[in-house]
């Protein structure tokens, strides 16, 4: 409702604010809880239509629990998740989905998952794979059916006479294309894609961005783009989202994270991807050491801090929050708190 | 530098009930004393079965393995597992991706290092345990004493992959081959395991052929390069060369396909098509059905390797005799 007040053409699709999820750990003979997985920590952000939102971070930092979070596969420990539908009516998602918000959420709200064969059904051909979210949300009639699968092939790079197979008749590539295929058959306004191209080939890769592209000019489709490589989720994304050990450590526009990193997480992610130029070799500059700690028991203060370069005094003793560095920039660091 | 790997039209051949798969098809390559050598593809080149191959760990039969790999005059293939065993380990070893998959969680760290130590070398148990220490310690394994009794689901992914990097260096080997050491790695990690590879290789003085599909990997530790396809050695070079004139239209496609920066907002080069599968491999050369520059002859006959320096060679017909471009 917010978004669209005053005449503006921004549409919210997502507001999430304070999101956090714990997962517990059960021990012993009654399952007790002993402790948790702390996965995700305070998590803000909003999404409009036809933006996308890049989620950068490495592995146990909660950037696929954020995923799965906001497409309630997992029910969020604590914070809220609004949903804006077409109408621009706000709907209060944090507490499960109510029954007369479910179809319109579940068609608006799509996903593509890391794995292109983990994520399609062996036992099912490629039409039934496509066909099954159609007819889930009775979107077009039986009659017309095998020209809209057709049609959403041929949208996706693959030939139509592709519908009769199945999944394993396919490379990578294409079953991420089908993947594809399946998600945008119902229309969505939101696609979360869930490391997308990480289990593909490098020269395999850009086609598949290339796709995602073309399908969000054509049909402004917004995505939250969650992956663990910053080069294409820069390339990808509007807004970048460092997440480090379940907290969002940095967020910022696209090109100004680029052109200013100003976490020292981001920046030694940044200084860790290899150069391309052999000339240029630059890995034995990477300062930072260790690794990061158990999500169980995260370490008190910043959670970067025990390999942190930077670290000063306060930072094993307070958490930082998260300041604005310009409009579109913020950070969670002290070095920034003066 | 002296020669110290010479593999020779090695064809490494499986028999499915699709047809026979040649993972391997005729490939030919030399490697130097102290030298990183780096193996590139994408998956189902054939980069992984290669060093499989030299390793042994391929059954023969039911695969079927032709050719030389001639080290230090010896050839490998055809040598009885008893004699393989005398090499395989202790003169040339190896690195895995999956550094949770290759360990035994049964057993301790410790336990393990002792097993390749005790099977190779002759040290008596003080000895042996202090040897394992001192390597743990050398791949920045903090706490070595403490490590050595601890399991390894005690330790994440990049401390098991120093482990298993100490455990390859604890023969000492003339040859270690990574297959892919770094690709279950976050970046940082890999950046970490990265240099202290480099550190070693100079330290222990050890040729290492490297297997990626990661050309910044590539470019920031290899000497040398062999860029795979379909089975075959398609381009050979110095990394400086292949980075700077890259000649096999796969190599420019695959070094074209980095995401920069200044792409933003516009589309991205990318290379036409799909690896074709193992038992599918198309006619002439097996790059044609994706080759922007594809003639008649490349559909036709399998091009030969075309030697552009005395470092640099492609198999492609744009560089032939009568085709120089």
């Amino acid at each position: 409702m917010l978004a669209i007040r005053g005449g503006s053409k921004v549409m919210k699709i997502l507001q999430i604010e304070r999101l956090k999820k714990y997962f517990p750990i059960k021990a012993g003979v009654f399952l007790q809880v002993v402790g948790h997985v702390k996965a995700m920590e305070d998590v803000n952000f909003g999404i409009s239509k036809g933006e996308t939102i890049g989620v950068v971070g490495e592995s146990g930092c909660g950037k696929s629990t954020l995923g799965r979070t906001i497409v309630k596969i997992y029910e969020p420990t604590a914070g809220n998740i609004s949903y804006f539908d077409e109408s621009g009516r706000e709907h209060d998602i944090s507490k499960g989905l109510h029954r007369s918000v479910r179809p319109l959420f579940r068609r608006d709200v799509q996903m593509i998952f890391q794995n292109p064969f983990d994520s399609l059904d062996p036992r099912m051909t490629v039409r039934d794979i496509i066909r099954e979210p159609i007819e889930a949300h009775n979107l077009v009639p039986s009659s017309e059916m095998d020209g809209y699968v057709s049609e959403l092939l041929m949208k996706v790079g693959l030939y139509p006479e592709y519908a009769q197979r199945y999944p394993h008749e396919f490379s990578g590539g294409q079953r991420q294309r089908i993947a594809i295929a399946r998600s945008i058959s119902v229309n969505p306004r939101l696609i979360i894609c869930d490391e997308p191209t990480s289990a593909l080939d490098v020269s395999v890769q850009s086609q598949i961005i290339n796709l995602l592209q073309e399908l969000r000019e054509e049909n402004h489709i917004s995505y939250i783009f969650i992956s663990h490589n910053l080069d294409v989720v820069h390339h990808m994304s509007d807004r970048i989202l460092v997440m480090y050990l379940g907290n969002v450590v940095e967020a910022s526009s696209a090109t100004e994270l680029f052109d200013n990193p100003s976490h020292p997480y981001t920046k030694a992610l940044m200084a860790s991807i290899p150069n391309w130029s052999p000339e240029n070799r630059k890995l034995q500059d990477v300062r930072l050491e260790g690794e990061p700690p158990s999500p169980i028991n995260p370490p008190p203060g910043c959670p970067f801090h025990p390999r942190c370069p930077y670290r000063l005094e306060i930072c094993d003793k307070q958490k930082p929050v998260s300041r604005a560095l310009s409009e579109d920039h913020s950070v969670a660091c002290w070095l920034y708190d003066r | 530098m002296s020669k110290i790997l010479d593999v020779r039209d090695l064809k490494t051949y499986f028999r499915t009930p699709d047809g026979v798969v040649k993972a391997v098809d005729g490939i030919s390559f030399e490697m130097m004393k102290g030298e990183i050598l780096a193996l590139v593809g994408e998956s189902g080149c054939g980069k992984s079965v290669t060093v499989q191959t030299v390793m042994g760990l391929v059954k023969v039969p039911p695969a079927l393995v032709e050719g030389q790999i001639l080290y230090r005059d010896r050839n490998l293939v055809g040598m009885s597992n008893k004699e393989y065993r005398n090499i395989r380990g202790k003169e040339i070893s190896m690195i895995f991706q999956e550094p949770m998959s290759t360990f035994d969680p049964l057993f301790t760290i410790g336990y393990q290092l002792t097993e390749v130590a005790k099977a190779h070398m002759e040290w008596d148990d003080q000895k042996t345990r202090e040897e394992i220490i001192s390597v743990l310690r050398k791949v920045n394994i903090p706490e070595p004493e403490k490590r050595y009794r601890e399991y390894p689901h005690e330790m994440s992914g990049g401390m098991l992959q120093r482990i298993m990097i100490a455990m390859a260096l604890i023969t000492n080997p003339e040859i270690i081959i990574a297959d892919e050491p770094t690709t279950a790695l976050d970046v940082t990690i890999q950046a970490q395991v990265l240099n202290i590879m480099r550190d070693l290789q100079k330290e222990f003085d050890s040729s290492i052929i490297f297997i990626t599909h990661d050309l910044g990997v590539v470019a920031e530790l290899s000497d040398r390069v062999h860029v795979m396809y379909a089975g075959k050695i398609v381009e050979k070079a110095l990394v400086s060369d292949l980075y700077n004139s890259p000649m096999h239209p796969y190599t420019r496609g695959l070094l074209n396909s980095r995401v920069k920066r200044e792409y933003k907002g516009k589309k991205l080069p990318y290379v036409e098509g799909y690896v074709p599968r193992a038992h599918e491999f198309p006619k002439g050369c097996r790059f044609n059905p994706r080759c922007p520059h594809a003639m008649e002859l490349c559909r036709e006959q399998d091009p030969p390797e075309m030697s552009i320096s005395e470092t640099h060679a492609a198999a492609c017909w744009l560089y032939g005799e009568d085709q120089r471009l």
